[in-house]
């Protein structure tokens, strides 16, 4: 039974040079810098989704118009953060698991590259719709149908990466993967999306809190009705609703995770997450009752509590990442070790005397001839140049002229192409070649 | 031989990669190497301007402001999204090379990202506080001092990738000394900053030209002003950029002796090193023309006809890049991985053993009479699809067809005689990695491919077949 199993994986070598750095401090550089990445990307997506909802109210309602102009403006900046801070972690999981998360870029590699022209394009599209907002502003439909295009492709595109950071974990499936759309199939993909969408508007729901609560921000002016207190509350309600939601999406994510990465650790790390993901909850809820101010206390409390819970939650993230891939990595080493073990042998092989090859029978001319003319001349057909039989009459006792031609080839045939010369040769392999060429029978 | 090898069967692999890298190296170049100090210095100008003349100033600063802003928008999009592209595509192009390249260029890869990091911040604050840069003076000067660093910063991105390019280019340092600085010292390096630089600045004003002649409107009185300004910009670049182009012209041939060491890699070096010459005369003509017109009567600059300096300057910057071409055949890492993506070293062992037995992706490991065609097929995913299709661009059986004539089907004995010696004549071929029953395979399914041609689908269609190998 085992070995069924085991016959399906495939065990590559790993690359065999060293780590750039001690592999504890990569991990550190991932998670870290991907949290950072994560975080700007959450706020681009939920701000995406949030102007397109906002402005779709502001139909009604001009003050709310008015804050998805707010918002978009945000998008800009944060789309650029997210953009370049994803260098980093892609540099590192790069180096980490090259081995694994290459195979699944390739696995899923068209769609995996229609994310180039695919983000591009949407970024192209928001830009036009915040500077067109004045210019459609009696085209709404228009104006609302360029962010919902932008919007969309916003949420279909983690799928893209979800899947690939999902399949580079089973290498075991690897063999019964027929592109993207299978890999998109795996058990974990969907619930890892849903989790995602919704820490990213939670994430947004906080940031926005800020963004609309902080002092620098002026309501005066550009709203009639809407005040700060309110946009703060509805900003506030939808990080409470989006981290409550997580106790949906989180358990079903844990249980639809396949048992061969789960461990007693990372459920301690992961029950360790979702205490504080309770406790961040009870806090949003005083918060919003309270009316407290932003930023204050109890947003720094807030804050603090989700930084907390968002580690534990990357940590988690990377301990699975582990643990699933610990059989298959030693798996990895093993092979690597041998197949070096081979390739030193088969240098040593090179170095024992020939028995009996042929190659070891040639005499110089021979081997050049063997090595640099065969290709385009045979003995008595024509290939690319013409049959030795041909050639070689004009230059009966004329080894000099034969020489002469070898380095720098003139023009003959004309229904033949060029043929490239050799100056390269030195005097003594010109002269081992010529007269092999001319020793030897053509017929 | 690790990896499923992503393949594309009529674009080809390679061609994918240069399509997004040359995308991004124009943009880099033009709109933000280039564009920053230029749209600066406009900048600059209406401040100073704006102290005698105000309305004139406003014209001049608004006009550098919609510079910025077309060149804001096409960098934050398509621009850095070909740069992550260049990665994406190169893991899917030739995975074992850009794994091996990653884990020897960390650091200088980590600080091309700081640097990159700063350079997006700057180019947000300048940009997207450009009006509110214009309610005091001394707000505008700090705006302006923001265009210095952006400018400082776009170069730096640009010297150090150049520096790493470098690198990876000059065989033979990178396993001798296997340390970063030798990719700055490389012969090239200086030549190759020397002439981008002026290009880039050259590059930029083509473009802006263009655009100022098409956005500005033409009874606006300053405007010639501003194509003056810009064709003078163009002018004061091209001997700078003429001379770069001459001392890294100068530079190249005597950078890479040694490296051609097969006459056919000289001929078609020497070729493409002839029609360089001409490329950069005109080129170089051409932006004369431009400067020089446009300095001393902006108003006869014909519109229309403002598109043909750009292609100029974008075409000599290309015909340049394809050095790289020449210099890195048939390694990926000087002599020590092919562009096959399989190492020097181990081709011992895979002349003797075959490569079959020694890939997980492959479901055969010893050749049969009746699995010899995917066999071949799979020798050929190994052996040359990083390089070649079977019917697309760069198709296999169309270069055998265009050296054997289309008459009788293809020979298999000759082409197996030429695949063994390939590499002895043609320099930019790695030598073929296998043993001489893959060999035969291969020839066969070659045949097969020109008698029967099928399109050969990658995993990312088809999926992989996975083996498991005994160790
Ligand atoms: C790339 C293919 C190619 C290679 C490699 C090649 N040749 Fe040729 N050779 C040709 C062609 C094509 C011609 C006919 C050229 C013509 O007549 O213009 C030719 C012609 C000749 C001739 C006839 C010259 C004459 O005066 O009629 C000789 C002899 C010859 N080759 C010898 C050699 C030798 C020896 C080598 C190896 C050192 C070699 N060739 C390698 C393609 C090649
Ligand atoms: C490093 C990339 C690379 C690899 C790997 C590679 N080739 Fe090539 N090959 C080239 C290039 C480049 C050319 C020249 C293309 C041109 O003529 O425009 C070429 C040309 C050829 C030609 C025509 C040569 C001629 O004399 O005109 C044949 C035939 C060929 N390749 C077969 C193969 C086969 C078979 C393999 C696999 C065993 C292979 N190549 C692997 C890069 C490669």
């Amino acid at each position: 039974m085992m070995l069924t199993v085991l016959n399906q994986i495939p065990v590559p070598k790993d690359i065999p040079l060293p780590m750039p750095l001690p592999e504890w401090l990569l991990v550190i550089i991932l998670v870290f810098s991907f949290l950072l990445h994560i975080l700007f990307i959450n706020i681009m997506i939920g701000g995406g989704v949030l102007t397109f909802w906002y402005e779709l109210k502001g139909k009604k309602n001009k003050d709310y118009d008015n804050l998805a102009r707010e918002i978009a403006a945000t998008i800009t900046v944060n789309k650029s953060l997210a953009v370049v801070l994803g260098v980093a972690p892609l540099l590192s999981i790069n180096v980490l698991y090259t081995l694994y998360f290459y195979s699944s870029n390739a696995l899923t590699g068209n769609i995996w590259i229609s994310i180039v022209p695919w983000v591009a394009v949407s970024f192209l599209l928001f830009y036009l719709h915040k500077y067109s907002w004045d210019r459609l502003a009696d085209n709404k439909p228009v104006h609302l149908g360029i962010l919902g295009i932008a919007v969309f492709s916003f949420l279909l595109i983690p799928f893209i990466f979800l899947t690939n950071i999902n399949l580079m974990l089973f290498p075991e499936r690897w063999g019964e993967i027929q592109g993207f759309f299978d890999a998109l199939t795996l058990p974990n993909v969907f619930p890892r999306y849903f989790h995602f969408i919704t820490a990213s508007m939670a994430v947004t729901g906080l940031f926005l809190a800020f963004w609309f609560g902080r002092k620098g921000f002026k309501t005066k002016g550009k709203f009639e009705s809407l005040s700060k207190n309110e946009i703060k509350k509805q900003m506030l309600n939808l990080a409470l609703v989006a981290t409550g939601l997580q106790f949906i999406f989180g358990p079903l994510l844990f249980l639809t995770l396949p048992a061969k990465g789960i461990t007693w650790g990372l459920f301690w790390v992961i029950l360790a997450g979702a205490t504080l993901a309770g406790i961040v909850l009870y806090q949003l809820w005083k918060m919003i009752n309270a009316q407290s101010n932003i930023p204050g206390k109890r947003f720094y409390l807030v804050l603090g509590l989700f930084t907390f819970l968002v580690a534990f939650m990357g940590t988690g993230r990377h301990m699975y990442r582990e643990s699933a891939l610990s059989t298959h990595k030693k798996m990895m080493a093993e092979r690597t070790a041998a197949h070096w073990d081979a390739v030193r042998q088969a240098h040593e092989n090179l170095l024992l005397p020939q028995v009996e090859s042929e190659a070891g029978s040639y005499t110089p001319g021979q081997n050049i001839f063997q090595t640099n003319c065969v290709i385009c001349h045979a003995p008595a057909t024509r290939l690319i140049g013409p049959s030795m039989a041909e050639a070689v009459p004009v230059y009966e006792n004329n080894a000099d002229a034969l020489k002469q031609w070898i380095k720098e080839p003139g023009r003959k045939r004309m229904d033949y192409p060029p043929m490239a010369g050799f100056p390269h040769f030195t005097e003594k392999q010109l002269t081992d070649v010529a007269n092999y060429v001319l020793q030897t029978e053509w017929n | 031989m690790d990896f499923p090898l992503f393949h594309l069967d009529f674009m080809g692999n390679r061609m994918l990669v240069a399509v997004i890298a040359i995308l991004h190296v124009l943009i880099n170049h033009a709109l933000a190497v280039g564009f920053a100090p230029l749209v600066t210095l406009l900048e600059f100008r209406g401040y100073l301007k704006s102290k005698t003349k105000p309305e004139e100033g406003k014209v001049w600063d608004e006009t550098a402001r919609k510079l910025m802003f077309f060149a804001f928008v096409i960098t934050t999009t398509v621009g850095a999204l070909t740069g992550v592209g260049i990665w994406f595509a190169a893991s899917l192009a030739n995975p074992a090379s850009l794994g091996s390249l990653i884990r020897v260029f960390y650091f200088a890869w980590f600080t091309e990202w700081i640097v990159f990091v700063l350079e997006v911040i700057f180019i947000m604050v300048y940009f997207l506080t450009w009006k509110k840069s214009n309610e005091s003076p001394k707000n505008k000067r700090r705006h302006i001092l923001f265009g210095v660093w952006l400018s400082i910063f776009s170069w730096l991105t640009m010297a150090i990738i150049v520096g790493i390019l470098g690198f990876m280019m000059d065989p033979g340092s990178w396993v001798e000394k296997n340390s970063l600085v030798t990719g700055f010292l490389n012969p090239l390096y200086l030549p190759q900053l020397v002439f981008r630089t002026p290009v880039a600045m050259m590059m930029a004003g083509t473009v802006a030209l263009m655009f100022v002649a098409y956005v500005m409107k033409k009874q606006n009185q300053w405007k010639t002003g501003i194509l003056k300004y810009i064709s003078f910009w163009i002018l004061l670049w091209m001997p700078v950029a003429a001379s770069g182009a001459f001392l890294y012209y100068w530079h190249i041939p005597r950078a890479m002796i040694g490296n051609l060491p097969v006459a056919l890699g000289t001929q078609q070096f020497q070729d493409w090193y002839g029609s360089l010459i001409t490329v950069m005369i005109v080129v170089i003509a051409i932006g004369f023309t431009v400067g020089i017109l446009g300095t001393f009567s902006p108003r006869r600059l014909p519109k229309h006809l403002l598109i043909i300096p750009v292609i100029a300057s974008f075409l000599f910057l290309g015909t340049f890049e394809r050095i790289r071409e020449f210099i890195r055949k048939p390694y990926v890492i000087g002599n020590y991985m092919y562009a096959n993506g399989i190492l020097v070293e181990e081709y011992p062992l895979y002349k003797e053993t075959g490569l079959l037995p020694h890939t997980p992706y492959a479901s055969m490991s010893t050749i049969t009479e009746s699995n010899k065609l995917a066999a071949g097929e799979a020798v050929f995913t190994l052996a040359c699809t990083r390089c070649h299709t079977t019917h697309g661009i760069s198709s296999v059986v169309r270069k055998f067809e265009r050296m054997y004539g289309t008459e009788n089907p293809l020979n298999e004995e000759a082409m197996k005689v030429y695949m063994q010696n390939m590499h002895n004549v043609r320099h930019y071929m790695p030598p073929f990695p296998g043993n001489d029953t893959e060999l035969n395979a291969l020839a066969a399914y070659l045949a097969e491919q020109q008698k029967r041609p099928k399109t050969l689908e990658g995993p990312q269609i088809k999926g992989v077949d996975v083996k498991e190998i005994k160790y």
